[in-house]
């Protein structure tokens, strides 16, 4: 049965969830960015190159 | 030879294989969570903690990634000190702003599961200290790289910091052994098997799985960019010099 009444200490737990789920979407959000910003920037240099 | 180097010697290797490997892990991490997420919140309170067992789902794998990463931080860096493999350094540079998101993850969890159960937010334990110093090691580390501007200067001096911080790996490992702490024992990877019931064994191991694909997703795809970043700044030198 799922139980998502964590009581008198909801306090703790939902943010210790939260800060979590922040931490995953941060780490997410970053290392895509980068990589795509890098690509990018790698494939106009390449294409400049080339012209 | 070792297949790690020979692996790493080939950043065409490595891109083709990243390519399709990273999603991969991203999709195994997703559905690792959703089940371990499921029975973390079917499994009964525990007799003692109550509902903060809930935390250690998420402080625990938190925490045990906070050392691995740094391990593969170490293991990379050795690589790249010792083989000079271009492709290890980016490895070791991607690793460490991971590593350092799951400590942080690992202490504010933990001190999150702390205030109920112990009573207090932090203590200078010698589990916690050591964690933090852990955390103390990904920023120098960061904080030395990002202030080199010359690329191989800061590779070889980030390594020597990386590998003079595993030294740290074992004590945060052994603190609770070796000295007095207010944290408890290991319960999982300890001699004679884990102490706990597989109502929380479960969620905590799939959850601890996801955290490992999680990070080999993001890892890959960090490395990715590592890659394009070195072949950007070579592209824009030689596009310098004409």
């Amino acid at each position: 049965m799922l139980d998502l009444d964590p009581g008198a200490y909801a306090a703790f737990i939902w943010p210790a969830y939260g800060l979590t789920a922040i931490a995953f979407l941060g780490m997410i959000a970053s290392s895509l960015n980068h990589a795509r910003r890098w690509r990018k920037r790698a494939r106009e240099l390449s294409r400049d190159r080339e012209a | 030879m070792i297949p790690a180097p020979a692996f790493l010697s080939n950043p065409e290797r490595f891109m083709a294989f990243s390519r399709w490997a990273a999603p991969m892990f991203g999709v195994i991490a997703v559905l690792l969570a959703l089940a371990g997420l499921w029975l973390g919140f079917t499994a009964p309170e525990d007799y003692q903690q109550g509902d903060t067992v809930r935390i250690m789902f998420i402080h625990v794998p938190a925490a045990w990634m906070s050392m691995f990463v740094y391990a593969c931080l170490g293991g990379a860096s050795f690589l790249a000190l010792v083989f000079r493999h271009a492709l290890a350094d980016a490895a070791a540079q991607a690793a460490a702003p991971l590593g350092a998101a799951f400590t942080v993850l690992a202490l504010a969890t933990g001190s999150l599961w702390g205030r109920p159960m112990w009573g207090t937010w932090w203590v200078w334990d010698a589990r916690l200290t050591s964690v933090l110093v852990l955390l103390l090691f990904y920023l120098a580390y960061m904080a030395l790289r990002a202030s080199l501007d010359d690329e191989a200067k800061a590779a070889r001096a980030g390594a020597i910091l990386a590998l003079v911080g595993v030294v740290n790996l074992p004590i945060v490992h052994w603190s609770v052994n070796w000295w007095n702490t207010l944290h408890q024992g290991a319960s999982v990877f300890r001699k004679g098997g884990p102490t706990m019931t597989v109502e929380y064994l479960y969620p905590l191991l799939l959850l601890g799985l996801a955290y490992m694909a999680a990070f080999g997703s993001l890892w890959l795809v960090r490395i990715r960019g590592e890659v394009w970043r070195r072949r950007a700044e070579a592209a824009a030198l030689r596009a310098a010099r004409g």
